[in-house]
């Protein structure tokens, strides 16, 4: 195995790549108490369209969300079960890119590594219990479609987006998870679920060498490869629409404030356009912004406000938002600071000691394995390598930030979503 | 390995530290422990929110944020919890640990002078806190009481918790009354933290690689201007034995899709003292704790009746509450599985691999918090609230001892209190 070292931030991460293409890192924590095992692929609610022997294939939305609930049932029974028997606490995710299956567990580590893999990469599906789910997660996108922050956000996605299937939910809807088989099941399985696009990270007080000879035995000792997928037409730049509004039962407006910007190709500059994405969020709109003071002194926001930048493959968007009485004005005022940057520029010290802060921040969250192993994982998927963020900050000058903005306030497509309490709630 | 150390500081000021080199920051804290109070819960929740505004030395959060930027991006965040009927007003604190400072500088003394001057030194106008700032954080407190309304999951808890102890301080939230924050003044406010301050009991937490003797000092000198009180009392918790003969069934609608049961169930009296307790934490593993439990395996998995059912404990307050989301229309077959699954625990009607499988999640959970700074700081205030002294391995080991006798016995002690229904606007129940 090779060692990645990473001596600024005290971390060494094990790494090999198994016959059948399947990417292991392992990070040892001897002084720590439990193991946490991350196994994923990169595979999410975007993939709905790929080309499987040479046809392609449209799924309905909520397939990938879908098959994470049901990779859980083996022919024997429910792998949750097993492991929990074991006393390891398992759980799943879907992402717009990502599936990922984790446990974690304090004794009986190899068994339940064993146990993960091997549910992972079998699939077990019939009609009857694709049938039952379809109940299960039913309920699941109903008690979503509750969550206004979920609403929020996803009003907020199609606002933006035009083609880009990032538009749409995760979960899919009630009517498209209706038409799921157990073929369309298998197929996604069989296209996505290749050891090649996928990957295994662990942290805990375990041996690197056995977490590969695991990996090595209960896989499939042969991969697919990688299927090509479409994200649809090419998204222009301009915006679906620049606002979108509905009412439920909430207290305060809660609201997401976006602007659309450039997609970033695979490769190490994904992990640097990160870090220069979520400083210059901080320098806009940040707690030690001029802005964040403003606004806050004027009752227009709280302590709910953050902001930040994401991206996934082909998309890209500075966003802030939380809870306003007044969500237009917040936007207004937004714009208006960004548009004062791009002019006057950044004040340098304020640069200096949010680099500071962001690069501590990302320290400390290290102290998870959750963020150590995910973040891992979806770093490799873009093609870049996240322990390397100490030299990446290096790179970052402030210009680069000045560019951004400048760039953003060229394209100017922004939207805001908004959820308003319905009348009569209080 | 970690080594857990309390040391008085003051009398009626405690540290609780976890000294451990396997996290790459110091997490710290300070909480004021008082009784929950209907008069003064509210005051008590805002005070923290207030006092984070501004201090003498860094007047306003753009100032604070700036220091916390300089100190590698540290944080001070301020957070009301409720352990049993104890309101606790802290501050937790996570910052670098000093062997990743860029510089070689020490950043736990400045982190921890910031803590204190944000909580001794406020800034004050016309010698209580500033207006603006009392106006701002009411009006945020006030939309926080408010917003409770938007995670329905929670929100339907806290109301079976009003509704279960409507005459109990229980039933007080954590944040105080809307009605209450609107009456309150800088003067008032003011008044409220001398009193506080002067007599609360404080509870302080380390977890980080620092030695002790370094931590202790470092505490010391940064809390020197605590007032003096000899008298400064842990405050008393009530746990009421008996439940309602009958179930009282409280119903709520609201404008939603997905119906909210939620079930308050007393358990005559055991609590985080008592030497049923870790069978009273493994029955409820069993029953409603785990993904291997019997609400979870049999009312969402087998029947299909719900998309989750858990319950869990009020260890300081000797309560279980059960949290379930389902069609509006299950109402009643839910209910009655549910106490089906608890009268086949009475009944003796668990396997040994329920029982082992919960007692193996039990341990883990508790082990796992070793891992965890944030999940030590909430147990170790929880057992600063009980009074009590009890480390996760003590309490693990306890739970190794359990029999299915003790579990089973446990489950015969669980009266049915009161029954929360959240229900959608126009639906047939």
């Amino acid at each position: 195995m090779n060692v990645l070292n990473y001596p600024r931030i005290g971390e060494q991460m094990y790494h090999t790549v198994l016959e059948n293409g399947l990417n292991i890192f392992v990070c040892p924590k001897p002084e720590h108490t439990k193991s946490y095992a991350f196994f994923a692929t990169n595979y999410g609610g975007m993939d709905m369209r790929f080309c499987l022997d040479g046809q392609w294939c449209d799924t309905p939305a909520g397939v990938a969300h879908f098959l994470e609930h049901k990779m859980f049932d083996t022919e024997d029974g429910n792998a949750l079960q097993d492991l929990a028997a074991n006393g390891a606490s398992p759980n799943a995710f879907t992402g717009n890119d990502i599936t990922g299956y984790y446990f974690e567990c304090t004794e009986q580590f190899e068994e339940n590594l064993r146990i993960l893999l091997s549910f992972v990469s079998v699939p077990w599906f019939t009609p009857e219990s694709v049938d039952k789910e379809q109940g299960i997660i039913a309920q699941e996108i109903r008690m979503v479609e509750d969550n206004p922050h979920w609403q929020v956000f996803m009003n907020l996605m199609a606002g933006l987006y035009q083609n880009h299937p990032a538009r749409v939910s995760v979960a899919g809807t009630v009517e498209s998870i209706s038409h799921i088989t157990d073929k369309t099941l298998y197929d996604c399985h069989r296209a996505f679920y290749t050891p090649e696009n996928m990957v295994l990270c662990v942290a805990g007080p375990v041996a690197p060498e056995q977490v590969c000879a695991i990996a090595a035995q209960v896989l499939p000792h042969q991969s697919l490869g990688k299927v090509e997928r479409d994200y649809g037409a090419t998204e222009p730049e301009q915006v679906a629409a620049p606002r979108v509004e509905v009412k439920m039962e909430v207290a305060t407006p809660i609201f997401q404030y976006a602007c659309k910007c450039k997609a970033v190709p695979s490769g190490p500059e994904t992990l640097r356009m990160q870090l220069l994405g979520d400083l210059v969020a901080q320098v806009l709109a940040g707690p030690s912004s001029p802005l964040y003071a403003a606004l806050y002194r004027q009752g227009l926001i709280n302590s709910a406000f953050e902001c930040g930048y994401e991206m996934y493959s082909g998309c890209a968007f500075l966003y802030a938002g939380g809870e306003s009485r007044n969500p237009e004005e917040v936007a207004r005022q937004i714009g208006a600071e960004a548009e004062r940057l791009a002019r006057e520029g950044i004040d340098p010290s304020l640069w200096q000691r949010l680099k500071k802060a962001a690069y501590g921040g990302r320290v400390r969250s290290l102290n998870s394995f959750e963020n150590l192993c995910v973040g891992q994982a979806k770093s490799f998927f873009d093609g870049a390598g996240v322990l390397n963020f100490p030299e990446m900050y290096d790179t970052i000058e402030m210009a680069d930030a000045q560019q951004l903005l400048a760039q953003w306030m060229q394209e100017r497509g922004t939207t805001l979503s908004v959820v308003w309490p319905k009348e009569g709630t209080t | 390995m970690s080594q857990v150390v309390r040391t008085q500081l003051f009398p009626g000021v405690n540290l609780t530290a976890v000294h451990t080199e396997k996290f790459k920051s110091n997490y710290f804290g300070v909480s004021l422990l008082t009784g929950l109070d209907r008069s003064c819960a509210a005051e008590n929740a805002l005070l923290p929110f207030v006092l984070r505004r501004g201090c003498e030395s860094h007047p306003d959060m753009q100032a604070i944020s700036a220091r916390l930027d300089e100190l590698y991006g540290g944080a001070i965040e301020p957070t009301i919890h409720k352990k049993g009927e104890i309101q606790c007003m802290s501050f937790s604190a996570s910052f670098l640990d000093d062997a990743y400072a860029l510089n070689g500088e020490q950043l736990l003394e400045p982190a921890l002078e910031l803590l204190s001057e944000l909580l001794l030194r406020p800034l004050t106008e016309d010698g209580v806190f500033c207006r603006e700032y009392v106006e701002g954080e009411r009006a945020n407190l006030v939309d926080r009481i408010r917003a409770q309304l938007n995670d329905k999951r929670q929100y339907s808890m806290t109301r079976l918790g009003q509704e279960m102890c409507r005459y109990e301080a229980f039933g007080i939230s954590k944040y105080g009354d809307e009605g209450e924050v609107s009456a309150i003044t800088p003067h008032s406010l003011w008044t409220r933290y001398q009193t506080l301050l002067t007599t609360a009991q404080v509870e302080m937490f380390y977890c980080g690689s620092a030695a002790p003797e370094r931590v202790q000092q470092a505490f010391r000198s940064a809390f020197a201007l605590l007032p003096v009180n000899p008298d400064r009392e842990r405050p008393a918790c009530e746990l009421r034995i008996t439940a309602h003969p009958e179930p009282n069934v409280v119903e709520e609608a609201l404008d939603v899709t997905q119906g909210k049961l939620a079930m308050g169930f007393r358990t005559d009296g055991i609590g985080v003292w008592d030497e049923e307790y870790p069978a009273l934490m493994l029955f409820n593993a069993v029953f409603g704790g785990t993904s291997m439990s019997k609400l979870f395996m049999n009312v969402r998995e087998k029947l299909s009746l719900c998309y989750f059912a858990s319950s869990s404990l009020e260890k300081l307050k000797g309560l279980m509450l059960i949290s379930s989301g389902i069609e509006f229309e299950k109402f009643e077959q839910a209910r009655d599985e549910i106490l089906a699954q608890l009268s086949a625990c009475q009944q003796g009607d668990i396997t040994d691999d329920e029982l082992e499988g919960a007692r193996r999640i039990m341990s883990a959970a508790l082990q796992t918090m070793l891992d965890s700074q944030h999940r030590m700081a909430d147990y170790w205030l929880g057992m600063a609230a009980a009074g009590m002294h009890e480390t996760p391995e003590q309490l693990a080991a306890r739970l190794e001892q359990v029999t299915k006798e003790q579990v089973i016995a446990v489950a015969g002690r669980m009266h049915l209190d009161t029954i929360y229904f959240l229900k959608g606007k126009g639906a047939a129940r």
